[in-house]
């Protein structure tokens, strides 16, 4: 039932074909798949193992290894808190009961309603912003108990337009015209680069 | 003191992520350059400006585009733009704000060296970073920037680019590649597997990092030489420090490679302005997670590889973390190795266990139920990770993960060694909780 809709197996092979190696585009693939389910359940695992040429226990051999993909559903805001060394000395442990009281989890749990996740992350790449947060790998800096509560409460009130719903990492695709497009180089094929002339 | 600023000149232009945004700050000019020259010339050009490395090895980047066996074709570029060790926030911002510098460098390194093929691979937590580089892929294939036939020459390239899906790991080139060929991202053993010779899918293959290639523009136009004679004797350049923690402004800022010092960074009013609330420093990571800790009487060293690397420490990803005096370093400390023993991948003993441990009795210690020997035990799991605690550390492991882990361990328990001591008499103090009881 969660195999993918005929504009996204589409969309798999097109990336697919940019890869000289169908199974490089697994990773993708597995973010094409939980964008469709906001999460990636068995039976789309089982296709993208179809699409790249692989067991279905590969797929899952990968997909354990990246916290990203998820293989439960999670709430439709993943809001992630970060407790890196920055945000830690600048009142992350503040922040994240802060956020467990406001949402009434724990980190790693959702809430009954399926809106919200919350977990403690490591580093999020905004050190010089500190506490720093995501919600569905959106940013928000510099965060305080007080826009912590807003950021919540327009979420529920869907006032955030701006975030998308788990699963859509970005909005803005690659798309390669075929007019355009030199190809994907094939490590089984011995060429010079025809710039490089004979030297 | 002020230098022109090189990677972060358009961070104040509002439309610098668009194409025209970029060709009217004079983008694409390098590239350009780059293709009314020999292809050997634009790799001499790069040798010349000395360009270090800027993601956390800070090898010349010149030196190991020559590893590249001669006669072994395809050679491939891969962007490691993988950045998630702690402290470290740069190549986002690069990637968001001016993400055709990037391309315009992997376009130039790809020329230069006949790579033909680059992936561009940017970590998955960063939505913003993947929009603002796919509109600007997009917006380049259709100029002619990309792809076939660039600016009407013979040289064509794809820039294909890859979303990763969190793990710290892949930021290790190897383990880069192996997460690019679908598998977990593990770190392959070298030797064999140095990328220039064999890469991936076993070709040669160059693993730069995002502000690495976004510096080429900016050295082809300007030439090598200019480069270098920015900075210090060795590092060269500009580069980007992030300043975090207990400082009135933290931020990021570009400056002179190799001689602004760490007190200019940290105190002086136009960079982070010194302590917040007036407070005393305690310490300061000068490069990343990984690093060991610099005190007061390392202020006044310069911001230079060498130097750094000598005083027992690294710049490593360009990441400055600042405590104060209020900071508890046991908790930091716990903090630091939680962050290794969460991101270990698994594939070293030493590292997969060691990490493991460290965390779980320094957990022990903050929660004031440590055993008497804890300490004793915390120093021999270090020893076996990274045998003397050397630096650079003596590897028992294919990567440096697990030795960075032992960097925090060792600096806080060279300085701090009462606040450890501390929590131990004070899980004595406490009455044990009874296996059973009744």
């Amino acid at each position: 039932m969660s195999r993918f809709i005929d504009e996204n197996l589409r969309l798999a092979r097109e990336i697919i074909a940019r890869y000289p190696k169908p199974r490089s585009a697994m990773i993708p693939l597995l973010h094409l798949a939980q964008e469709q389910n906001g999460y990636v359940p068995q039976d789309a695992m089982e296709e993208v193992a179809e699409l790249v040429g692989v067991s279905s226990a590969e797929v899952l051999g990968t997909l354990s290894f990246y916290e990203m993909f998820k293989q439960i559903q999670p709430g439709r805001y993943q809001v992630n808190i970060c407790h890196g060394i920055s945000c830690f000395l600048c009142g992350a442990g503040e922040l994240l009961s802060h956020a467990e009281e406001k949402l009434g989890i724990k980190s790693g749990g959702t809430t009954p309603d399926g809106m919200f996740s919350l977990e403690a992350v490591e580093c999020i790449a905004a050190c010089t912003e500190a506490p720093a947060l995501q919600v569905n790998y959106r940013y928000s800096h510099r965060s305080t108990s007080e826009g912590f509560d807003e950021l919540v409460d327009a979420l529920a009130a869907g006032d955030r337009t701006d975030i998308p719903e788990h699963g859509i990492l970005a909005t803005v695709r690659q798309r390669i015209p075929s007019e355009r497009a030199a190809g994907a180089s094939s490590p089984d094929v011995s060429e010079v680069p025809v710039w490089l002339g004979e030297g | 003191m002020a230098v022109d600023h090189i990677i972060t000149k358009r961070f104040n232009i509002v439309d610098a992520h668009t194409l025209d945004g970029y060709l009217a700050s004079g983008g694409y000019r390098g590239l350009r350059r780059a293709l009314e020259m020999v292809p050997s010339d634009v790799h001499e050009e790069v040798k010349t400006a000395s360009l270090l490395g800027r993601g956390g090895a800070g090898f010349p980047a010149g030196v190991k585009w020559g590893f590249c066996p001669p006669g072994v074709w395809p050679r491939y570029l891969v962007v490691n733009g993988d950045e998630s060790e702690p402290g470290t926030y740069k190549d986002r911002l690069l990637m968001e704000r001016d993400p055709h510098q990037l391309i315009e460098g992997c376009l130039i390194a790809s020329y230069a060296l006949g790579l033909s093929q680059c992936f561009l691979y940017v970590r998955g937590e960063m939505a913003e970073a993947q929009e603002r580089v796919a509109a600007a892929l997009n917006e380049a294939y259709e100029a002619g920037y990309i792809g076939k036939n660039i600016c009407g020459t013979d040289f064509s390239v794809d820039i294909v680019l890859h979303w990763g899906a969190g793990a710290y790991i892949v930021g290790e080139e190897t383990a880069l590649l192996e997460s690019l060929e679908g598998r977990r991202g593990m770190p392959r053993l070298k030797p064999p597997a140095f990328p220039a010779s064999f890469g991936l899918y076993g070709k040669p293959t160059i693993v730069n990092n995002v502000e690495t290639l976004s510096n080429l523009p900016w050295i082809i136009e300007h030439g090598g030489a200019a480069f270098a004679e920015l900075g210090g004797e060795q590092s060269t350049g500009t580069r980007m420090f992030a300043v975090s923690g207990h400082v009135k402004r933290p931020g990021v800022y570009e400056v002179e490679f190799g001689v602004t010092t760490f007190r200019e960074i940290i105190y002086a009013d136009e960079y982070a302005g010194g302590i917040a609330g007036g407070r005393e420093l305690k310490c300061f990571i000068p490069g990343g997670a990984s690093a060991p800790w610099f005190y007061e009487e390392h202020l006044d060293l310069p911001l230079d590889k060498a130097t750094v690397d000598q005083a027992g420490s690294m710049l490593g990803s360009g990441a400055i973390v600042v405590m104060d005096e209020t900071t508890d370093a046991v908790a930091a400390c716990h903090n630091l190795v939680r962050f290794f023993a969460r991101e270990s991948c698994g594939k070293c003993t030493p590292c997969r266990e060691g990490t493991a441990w460290m965390e779980q009795i320094l957990s022990r210690v903050l929660h004031r139920q440590a055993r008497p020997d804890d300490l004793d035990l915390l120093l021999d799991i270090c020893d076996n990770i990274s045998p003397g605690f050397a630096w650079p550390p003596k590897m028992t492991t294919i990567c440096p993960l697990g030795p960075s882990a032992v960097s925090p361990v060792i600096s806080a328990l060279g300085r701090f060694k009462d606040e450890f001591e501390t929590y131990i008499a004070q899980s004595q103090a406490r009455p044990r909780i009874p296996v059973a009881s009744g």
